[in-house]
């Protein structure tokens, strides 16, 4: 059996651990043989289907969305410390949210979907606008360029939304919890919104993974290896801007997923995008359930952001494969 | 299968190679050169396609460049970057098999045996199968640049197209490296166009060079036509000169740095000359151009020792370069310093002198015996090995010679010894007939490189009568000396 196979055997057992634990364990503990058990007691059944599932399903779909979006912007920037949030979209998106709260936007139509909507579609905008302009000031669109732009952005949002904060009132809490990233309580319909673009995002990555291999060793390199750069590039971008767009519609930003899943990815079994991105989608649903898990249970009954715990976790991690690299490299 | 066209085009809207034309035909070698911002690097990025151009056409194999897909690009063409860096860690196979993606196509396509062999193949070529696991960033910068020969390789494209691909390479890898791309060549019959910044290596390694001024050609054909003192001094701006490689029929350049004001001026008068019953020496304050066919240290170089060795007539070694250069050394002489003659004849009976011209003076010294003499009309037929060398001429000259007539002067030095010996009719012992040389003469010329520029030293140029005059009388003095001593002669 070769590496590879390996890899995505852990990868996916890991996986339907965490599942099987995010699904049994909380204040109730419930065996996850419910699920298909029909004699089972009514209420853990509902607590299962309505409660744990939909939420262990959304974690899963939002770490596996930051995760291979992570991976895939590291690979086109060569920058190991990309991430989803790089391109200022996750600042569109939370502004959009955050909007929606500040103002109290509720529009009949999305009922209480409207949030989430204004979210993807501020981070749609944000992409738009920073493609677009990256285009404007370099016809090329090289890789500095798109970065920069990204950066411009994001901080001129992140100061956007410091000011509704600033200006905000009593719904403070509400926004800060949404900052801070959750996904609790957001039952199967949350789920249905993403899966769509969760699909379709990671299926456009996946798509360009050998292209990104090439992309690794320069633009250049790429171009001469026959791979069409530009198309790539924006399909690489445009894919990793929805799922971020989505993930942050849904749960708000949580950090260090994006930047910590697709390292300790390589780290164990190499930068081979044709696996990497498929194994960190895998990774990144596995750590956010479990994540989730942690946040929910370790002072219940209260609950902390989940967001919280992958920064709890994730920037120690993050600096110590920094210093391990950084020691690498300087030997 | 690679012709180029009018092709201009550069960074922006500024065209940095202007109107540029050549074709290169299936299995040739072509070597780009010029000077730093010439458009060198430029043109072949306008043939890859990196950078667009703004006129002119390139077609390859039949067909415009524009017209290809980029992957198709990729299957007709592969291009070898300069070195370069990356940020994340791939095993040499993984790399070398970025080159098998012009190949892939569909969703899903897998790797197929094709793909597996041409790696392989490329691995091979480039003797990196035992590194075929190891991360790249790991291996050597030479090995990486093979890594990424192998990796263009894999394309299996029937043109190649290299960025100065020896750069930051030590000598080793240089040779390595073009070796293999131009053994590749040769067996797969890859077109190649390669961009040099080494006159020198171009062409060695090249069928044809074109030399890139200001964006536009100086000059295409082979390396021969192009690699010629005065286009390289124009294009390149610098003085240089060319030589022969010793082994192959591609010139090489050397250039002539600026030194005039680090020489010191020095002349070679008899003072310099020891003359003992060992050796005859000459040691001289600066290094001469010597030409000559000694035992040790033959042929053209720059020398400031000379010794003329008295040998036994039964001296038999069986490596007598190596004894004379331990002889040499023992004496006190630095090896790579010294030319070093033998004969048998006593050295004291040296013949020394120093003749005056209008343009300096030149020294001549002869030690001669004619025990062996040899008509060489009528030497055909002999079987005698050859003994030691006896009539040995040295020709220093005070003055600046030119190739031409460090050959000269040999052939004028070698008429007036035959004429010596015509008049002294020395005889071929075994022919009867009058003798033309012994059989090991040996002869040197050697010219300080300094003063007036002597360019002919045939027999009636100012050169030509001293030497012929000089090594007539030496020679004649010499063999006087030598019959006195064996008792032929009273006088």
């Amino acid at each position: 059996m070769n590496k590879s196979s390996v890899a995505y055997i852990v990868s996916i057992a890991t996986l339907l651990v965490a599942i099987w634990l995010g699904v049994s364990i909380g204040s109730v503990n419930i065996p996850i043989s419910t699920l298909w058990n029909t004699a089972a007691d009514a209420t853990a059944t509902n607590i299962l289907w309505k409660i744990r599932m939909p939420r262990v399903v959304l974690a899963g779909l939002v770490g596996a969305s930051l995760a291979i979006a992570g991976a895939a912007f590291q690979g086109l920037l060569k920058n190991p410390l990309a991430d989803p949030y790089t391109l200022g979209v996750s600042s569109g998106a939370s502004v959009g949210a955050v909007m929606t709260l500040f103002f109290g936007i509720s529009i009949p139509v999305f009922g209480m979907y409207t949030l989430p909507v204004f979210s993807m579609v501020g981070a749609a905008l944000t992409m738009f606008l920073v493609l677009g302009f990256a285009r404007l000031v370099d016809h090329s669109m090289k890789m500095e360029t798109i970065i920069l732009t990204g950066i411009i952005f994001g901080s001129f949002l992140g100061s956007v939304l410091s000011l509704m904060i600033a200006l905000t009132g009593e719904e403070l809490r509400q926004i800060i919890g949404w900052l801070l990233g959750s996904v609790s309580m957001r039952g199967w319909n949350y789920v249905t919104m993403i899966l769509p673009f969760v699909i379709v995002g990671s299926i456009m990555l996946w798509l360009c993974r050998r292209e990104l291999n090439a992309m690794l060793f320069g633009e250049e390199r790429a171009h001469h290896l026959g791979v069409n750069v530009r198309r790539r590039k924006f399909m690489i971008l445009i894919g990793g801007s929805i799922l971020t767009g989505a993930a942050v519609a849904v749960s708000g930003t949580i950090g260090f997923v994006g930047l910590v899943v697709p390292h300790m990815t390589r780290l164990l079994w190499g930068a081979d995008h044709r696996h990497l991105l498929t194994l960190s989608f895998l990774n990144g649903a596995s750590l956010l359930i479990i994540c989730d898990l942690i946040a929910r249970t370790i002072i219940s009954p209260t609950e902390l952001p989940v967001g919280v715990i992958t920064a709890f976790i994730g920037a120690p991690v993050f600096a110590f494969i920094f210093y391990k690299q950084r020691r690498k490299g300087a030997m | 299968m690679l012709q180029v066209e009018n092709l201009t085009g550069g960074y922006g809207k500024k065209a940095v190679v202007k109107a540029v034309t050549f074709a290169v035909k299936k299995g040739e070698v072509l070597g780009i050169l010029g000077p730093n911002g010439s458009g060198k690097s430029t043109l072949l990025k306008l043939i890859s396609g990196i950078l667009s151009k703004q006129e002119g056409s390139v077609v390859i194999d039949g067909k415009q460049a524009t017209d290809y897909s980029q992957k198709e690009f990729a299957r007709k063409v592969a291009v070898l970057p300069q070195l370069h860096a990356h940020a994340f860690s791939h095993s040499v196979h993984e790399t070398v098999s970025l080159g098998r993606y012009p190949h892939q196509s569909g969703l899903f396509s897998s790797w197929s045996k094709d793909d597996e062999r041409a790696v392989n193949e490329a691995m091979q070529h480039t003797a990196i199968t035992r590194y075929k696991d190891t991360p790249i960033e790991l291996l050597s910068g030479g090995e990486q640049q093979r890594v990424f020969v192998a990796q263009a390789l894999a394309q299996e494209a029937p043109v190649l197209l290299l960025d100065e691909p020896t750069n930051h390479l030590d000598i080793a890898h240089q040779q390595q490296l073009l070796d293999t791309i131009r053994k590749q060549a040769v067996d797969k019959g890859l077109t190649v166009v390669s961009v040099f910044h080494d006159i020198n290596l171009a062409s060695l390694y090249c069928d044809r060079l074109l030399l890139m001024d200001q964006g536009q050609i100086a000059a295409i054909g082979a390396p021969q036509d192009v690699v010629k003192e005065q286009m390289v001094e124009t294009v390149y701006q610098a003085r240089v000169k060319t030589q022969v490689h010793p082994e192959l029929p591609k010139p090489q350049i050397t250039l002539l740095p600026d030194t005039t004001g680090e020489i010191q001026p020095f002349t070679v008068t008899l003072e310099d000359f020891t003359v003992s019953s060992d050796y005859v020496a000459l040691r001289t304050a600066g290094p001469l151009k010597t030409m000559s066919s000694a035992v040790h240290n033959a042929g053209t170089g720059w020398y400031r020792a000379f010794v003329n060795r008295h040998v036994d007539a039964d001296y038999d070694s069986d490596d007598v370069k190596a004894e004379m250069a331990a002889y040499l050394e023992q004496q006190g002489f630095h090896g790579t310093d010294t030319v070093g003659m033998m004969t048998a004849v006593t050295t004291e009976h040296a013949e020394v002198e120093c003749y005056q011209g209008d343009f300096g003076t030149v020294l001549i010294a002869v030690t001669a015996g004619v025990g062996n003499a040899v008509d060489v009309s009528q030497a055909l037929h002999r079987d005698r090995a050859p003994r030691i060398g006896t009539i040995n001429t040295w020709i220093i000259v005070n003055g600046t010679l030119s190739d031409e007539a460090f050959i000269q002067a040999m052939i004028t030095a070698t008429e007036a010894k035959t004429k010596a010996l015509q008049v002294e009719t020395i005889q071929d012992p075994l022919t009867g007939t009058i003798a033309t040389g012994t059989s090991t003469d040996s002869l040197l010329v050697a010219a300080t490189q300094q003063g007036e520029f002597l360019p002919y030293a045939g027999p009636i140029t100012p050169l030509g009568k001293l030497i012929g005059h000089g090594v007539y009388d030496c020679t004649i003095r010499a063999i006087h000396a030598y019959k006195k001593a064996k008792g032929w002669t009273s006088t």
